[in-house]
């Protein structure tokens, strides 16, 4: 019989390494690295309901990794230093729309959207532009990028090893989670199966070559800022993670081959319990299919990490600076919630992208949290309460009843029930259906928002400066784009197209080799997203309220 | 004879969740109300409205084009020699809300408008 899980812990606890700091209130009482009885769960033990790891923050703080991009790459590059020098210690990149779509800065349909709402990136160039300076050896990086998440993997690894590190070195994260594309960010841009094989030659890929690499990171973030409810977010995204396990697997991965290296990405919204027993369930339920149903045997496949995002939609624009209260709110949800990485939303954001004002505060806000509170000091404070233990089983609970839907759907397939759930309009209309609920409970008055339908008095008053992103950097990019083609050589290109058009063809063949030499010769993102178009199609959603 | 609007998505920007309310609250109104879907361009929400010859039109916009996309549906929908008048909502900083009303928007809804807002926005731009 194994031990006690404390006892587990313990010995987990032991080889960890700590922090240099005193473990002890403020007052000087000593605290414990966790809380409860022996036989109670612990944290870094099966199934992690406390946390991935025996020592959470005691061996290293959560990773305080601002979203960031506007303009073009020498814009957002600047911004990156900046957020490093203010302390900021991992790195996401946002992108324009046109980048998230595959298409070039001077596509038509490209016109006023050209580093409005995320950096510009067209090619190799603008890539080597974005992290020019920057240690992608200490600062690890995040790319929010799906539709066309292998074309933009493939230029951040041409970038890396023009400047001499090797694929192996290469840390960092790539969202790639198309599958709640279609379901609530709806930037997609070929039909769902042809974007699963893109997503399986980069978990394939990245499992072989890049063992650093995170090859997905799927996000219940989108879903939830598109409406949902709690429980949907926290069943949709980890019923999209068990639909990604099953398709490496039918491709002949080894589930321990890929696992470890898939992330996740949940919101922190203004419910403060209900997060915490969200991210807490949604540890323990990836843990036990993992083992259960998929197989594991490597404990890192069972262990859930995640990054959190306070929920933009939670942000008003009346009273702007009311926003810096709601999303240390919600920052401390994540943290009390066991959350490996967080960006942390700025006062401004209802309005436009960030001034480097809000940002900061945004990113000091983490800081106050981290180092000042000693909220970090204590591992899953909530739990063995009541109170959270209930909430916790609940949101399993209700979790459950929407796998067992989906697996219904796909014929006991989570893989085949994302899909069909997707092309039935099923998660877009459940998110929809969510979405007015919580409208109606705000018009009703039932639902209070501070200074939006309660509290009015200061929203007359005007708020300072916000970002203005002008037509002038739409056409420097424009112009940077030009001299790129002009510069280039025009057979190599073909040449480079070709065969990707080729191996596009050949359900079979990983694309990534392609797309990496299709970077070095700078083929723009817009053609080699139309290259594979030419072959996979395209996706049209049934418009529906 | 209820109001008929049309709501539109112009551009790039996926985010479909406002629209969607939006939609649904007009529609709960009593109004009738057409949904374009995504990724549409300033012609071809200018050619919806007069097909299906709305009283108003709705455009819901977050990503930061408004400025350059919002006239040029006003524009299309005028070289058509139509009046149709044009509403946008979404994420539009003060400032420029009074641009586009200068660009020939007859209304805009910013963030946290009311259900109430936007109804009654809706009315007083078709009466």
């Amino acid at each position: 019989m194994a031990g006690a899980p404390k006892d587990e812990w313990q010995e987990r606890y032991g080889s960890s390494r700590q922090r240099d700091v005193p473990f002890a209130t403020m007052s000087g009482i000593p605290l414990e690295p966790v809380y409860g009885p022996a036989d109670a769960e612990h944290p870094g033990v099966f199934p992690y309901t406390r946390g991935p790891y025996a020592s959470m923050y005691r061996s290293k703080l959560w990773t305080m990794r601002m979203f960031a991009g506007f303009g073009t790459a020498e814009d957002t590059n600047e911004r990156f230093k900046e957020i490093i020098r203010a302390g900021g210690d991992g790195l996401s990149t946002a992108f324009d729309m046109p980048t998230l779509l595959g298409l070039d800065s001077d596509d038509p349909m490209s016109l006023g959207e050209v580093g409005r709402c995320g950096v510009a990136i067209d090619s190799l160039a603008d890539m080597r532009d974005l992290f020019s300076g920057i240690d992608l050896g200490s600062i690890t990086t995040s790319m929010t990028i799906n539709s066309p998440a292998a074309p933009v993997l493939a230029m951040f690894v041409a970038q890396a090893e023009e400047t001499g590190i090797p694929r192996r070195a290469i840390g960092g994260t790539l969202q790639n989670d198309i599958l709640k594309e279609y379901q609530a960010q709806k930037e997609f841009v070929f039909p769902p199966r042809q974007s699963m094989r893109l997503v399986r030659d980069v978990i394939a890929f990245t499992a072989a070559e890049m063992p650093r690499w995170h090859s997905v990171s799927i996000s219940g973030y989108h879903i939830r800022e598109a409406g949902s409810t709690a429980a949907e977010e926290l069943a949709f995204t980890l019923a999209n993670g068990f639909a990604y396990v099953e398709l490496a697997r039918q491709a002949g991965l080894d589930v321990d081959a890929f696992a470890p290296r898939l992330s996740f990405f949940f919101n922190a919204h203004i419910d403060f319990f209900e997060e915490i027993a969200k991210y807490r369930a949604a540890r323990r339920i990836w843990a036990r299919w993992m083992r259960d149903r998929y197989g594991a045997r490597d404990e890192r496949s069972m262990q859930m990490r995640f990054h959190a995002q306070t929920a933009g939609v939670s942000l008003t624009a009346q009273q702007p600076e009311v926003n810096i209260v709601r999303t240390a709110v919600e920052a401390l949800a994540a943290v009390l919630g066991g959350t490996q990485s967080l960006h942390t939303n700025s006062m401004d954001e209802a309005l436009a992208l960030p001034t480097e004002k809000a940002a900061r505060i945004a990113l000091r806000t983490q800081q106050v949290i981290a180092h000042e509170t000693n909220v970090a000091h204590v591992a899953d404070p909530f739990g063995g309460s009541w109170f959270m233990e209930e909430l916790t089983d609940e949101m399993e609970r209700r979790a459950g009843e929407i796998f067992d839907a989906i697996d219904a759907m796909g014929g006991g397939s989570m893989l085949e029930g994302c899909i069909k759930g997707i092309e039935e309009n099923w998660f877009q209309g459940r998110i929809a259906d969510s979405a007015y609920e919580l409208e109606r409970a705000f018009n009703a008055g039932e639902r209070v928002v501070v200074g939006a339908n309660r509290f009015l008095e200061g929203n007359e008053e005007g708020f300072g400066d916000i970002l203005r992103i002008t037509q002038e950097q739409e056409e420097r990019q424009r112009a940077r784009l030009d001299s790129v083609r002009r510069d280039r050589d025009d057979a190599k290109v073909a040449e480079a197209r070709d065969r990707l058009a080729f191996e596009a063809a050949d359900p079979e063949a990983n694309l990534m080799p392609a797309l990496i030499d299709a970077s070095h010769a700078y083929v723009t993102l817009g053609e080699m997203m139309s290259t594979l178009g030419g072959v996979f199609g395209r996706h049209t959603e049934v418009p529906s309220i | 004879m209820p109001t008929r609007v049309l709501v539109a998505k112009v551009g790039l920007d996926g985010h479909d969740r406002g629209i969607k309310i939006v939609a649904r609250t007009l529609r709960d109104a009593g109004m009738e109300v057409i949904y374009t879907g995504l990724f549409q361009t300033p012609d071809t929400v200018a050619s919806a409205a007069i097909d299906e010859d709305v009283d108003v039109v709705g455009l819901s916009m977050l990503s930061g084009a408004h400025m350059t996309l919002a006239p040029l549906v006003v524009k299309a929908l005028r070289d058509r020699g139509s009046e149709i008048p044009v509403v946008v909502g979404g994420i539009i900083p003060d400032q420029d809300a009074d641009e586009l009303r200068s660009a020939g928007v007859a209304a805009v809804l910013g963030p946290g408008a009311t259900a109430h807002a936007v109804v009654s926005t809706v009315e007083s731009v078709v009466r």
